[in-house]
């Protein structure tokens, strides 16, 4: 926890400045205060259960909430600040909200035009073929708001949001209204977006799953404040976060596909210099990918088994281990394939069993792993 | 059925008011309904309950209230008259302004009600899509709240053709300056005309069914939304 009075950070030209002194809102015991730098590219998620603040300081960022005392900027250029209140409709922002939050009296298409005619002249983000190709909503754009269902709603509202031309996109738990299968529908579209967005995308959520799946960065938000802040990839790999007590602690590896069997349908990708199979997908060799390795799904011998079904097994050493708070029967092993951490979750009992150490060297099954883009 | 010129004058008379004051409205209801859907102060509840007054008190009432004001003696008659205009009471002009108070309430809750029922979410999104507040008012919230205009409009136009406690307050019986259809029926009742009354009586509950027909078929149509708002 930081105290911004004391700790005065140098803003950076080229990111997403923001600070916010602490302000208690309405009625409520909340509050928020923050002092943080958010990257002028790839995607950062805010993430934090509910009430932790992140659509809260979203709508700061979008000017939609301007109660706050707060310090805003952008490359520089101030957005917010004691004497300065820019409108929302004067910031370079796209927004997609919760609820898609369409216009009803206008189609889908309508409600794209009204982006366009709107849309910074001078900033070419994205053109519009890209948007309806990108988000396959050539055959919605006649319909009526009313018409279509949930996830085609907010693949108009994020196309819509994409061609006011943004110099940073603001989601804020685009998925969250949404059941369970149009959530899988629509997070390829939103893997695409983030893959080949070149504007800074700032995603508000509380799903550690989305969250793992498209977010460079992350801010971890709890009662107003942040407590953890960094790539997502090595905060994930750590064992003193609240990631490695969630219930799908997991942790992202990142390497080349060095190698493809199609007679059996997988893939190798290269972790330092031993390699994980995957089931294949569109990849080709060469190609740089992430995987997902859940902590439950990752087992510890002491030595190479013979005949098991499993097919990774690599050897790693262990770095930490911590007992779950929570649960004392349970433990989290953090291992070090070479650099990569992978976060393995077992029974204490057989922690004790195999007498496992700091150091030790071990073996890893990793029963299953999941691609992600 | 018997229509005398007479009649056709009260007629033309009472569409020419009716337009005029509909039209009117509209314009004067748009900023008072757009501030009570959305104000916060503690005058909305005061402000709302004297735009909806005309809803409860007798015609007379407000038309006796508006002689006082008005007339040469009131504080706004004299102010007319030290400007030079023509004295309100009794004159055409007169006419629409009381038309205007007594239909007030009419116009101002169905467009009130269609403000309200849109919430902030639209022009919200409006406002992160570079909508200024002018450009978002017309162009999302007006389109949004085109039902309540509809009722607005046939409700106030509705109304206005209704009225006869505030002209012959207000009005009096003066031939095409004041003469509304109502006070014509009136007339004509006085004067034991009952077939000439019959007819003038006819066409106004024709008037009225196909008018609220009308209102009732687009509320079927706008399903969610109550185009009469918490009027009829």
């Amino acid at each position: 926890m930081r105290n911004i009075t004391e700790v005065k950070k140098n803003t950076l030209s080229n990111a997403l400045n923001i600070s916010i002194s602490q302000q208690t809102l309405g009625q409520s015991n909340f509050s928020l205060s923050l002092d943080i730098q958010i990257p002028n590219s790839g995607v950062t998620a805010l993430f934090g259960p509910s009430g932790s603040g992140k659509t809260t300081l979203l709508r700061c960022i979008a000017g939609l909430d301007k109660h706050l005392q707060s310090n805003i900027s952008l490359n520089g250029e101030v957005w917010q600040s004691d004497s300065i209140s820019l409108p929302s409709h004067r910031r370079p922002i796209g927004y997609v909200f919760q609820e898609a939050n369409l216009f009803p009296h206008l189609t889908a298409g309508e409600n794209l035009d009204f982006a366009i005619k709107r849309a910074d002249k001078t900033q070419a983000v994205i053109s519009y073929s890209d948007v309806v190709s990108l988000m396959e909503i050539e055959p919605l754009l006649s319909q009526y708001p009313t018409q279509l269902s949930g996830g085609e709603r907010q693949r108009i509202a994020i196309a819509r949001a994409l061609l006011i031309q943004p110099k940073l996109l603001l989601m804020d738990e685009p998925l969250a209204a949404l059941d369970e299968t149009l959530k899988q529908e629509i997070l390829p579209y939103l893997e695409q977006l983030c893959h080949s967005a070149n504007i800074p995308i700032i995603y508000v959520s509380h799903s550690l799953d989305e969250v793992i799946r498209l977010a460079d960065h992350m801010i971890v938000l709890d009662k107003g404040s942040v407590i953890e802040e960094g790539e997502t990839q090595a905060l994930l790999g750590k064992l003193s976060t609240s990631f490695a007590r969630h219930q799908d602690a997991s942790v992202v590896v990142s390497g080349i596909v060095v190698k493809q069997e199609n007679e059996w349908g997988l893939s190798w990708l290269e972790i330092g210099n031993q390699t994980i199979g995957f089931k294949q997908g569109k990849e080709t060799l060469g190609d740089t990918l992430r995987l997902r390795i859940q902590s439950k799904d990752v087992s510890l011998s002491l030595s190479e088994q013979e005949g098991s079904s499993i097919l990774n097994r690599l050897q790693v050493i262990i770095d930490d281990m911590e007992q779950d708070p929570k649960d004392p029967g349970m433990m989290m092993v953090r291992l070090l394939a070479d650099k990569t951490p992978i976060l393995a979750k077992i029974t204490t009992l057989s922690a004790h069993k195999l007498k496992l150490s700091k150091g030790q060297k071990v073996i890893a099954q990793i029963k299953s792993v999941a691609l992600l883009r | 059925m018997q229509l005398s010129p007479e009649d056709i004058d009260a007629i033309w008379l009472t569409l020419k008011l009716a337009s005029l004051v509909t039209l009117l409205l509209l314009f004067v209801s748009t900023p008072i309904a757009w501030w009570l859907a959305r104000t916060q102060s503690w005058l909305k509840g005061p402000i709302n309950a004297i735009v909806a007054m005309p809803l409860v008190l007798p015609p007379t009432v407000l038309g006796f209230y508006l002689l006082i004001f008005l007339g040469p003696q009131g504080p706004i008659g004299k102010l007319f008259d030290e400007l030079g205009f023509s004295p309100l009471p009794f004159s055409f002009s007169g006419l629409v302004v009381a038309s205007m108070l007594y239909s007030l309430p009419f116009v101002v809750q169905p467009i009130q009600n269609a403000f309200s029922a849109m919430g902030n979410s639209p022009l919200e999104a409006a406002a992160t899509l570079r909508s200024s507040p002018l450009d978002r008012f017309l162009y999302v919230a007006i389109p949004l709240a085109k039902p309540g205009y509809i009722s607005a409009t046939v409700l106030g136009f509705a109304h206005t053709v209704g009225e006869f406690g505030v002209v012959l307050m207000m009005g009096g019986n003066i031939p095409n300056e004041t003469r509304v259809i109502s006070v014509q029926i009136y007339d004509h009742v006085e004067a034991l005309e009952y077939d000439q009354a019959h007819s003038l009586s006819l066409l106004m509950v024709a008037f009225a069914f196909i008018v609220l027909a009308f209102l009732y078929s687009v509320q079927r149509r706008q399903k969610n939304q109550s185009v009469t708002g918490s009027l009829l």
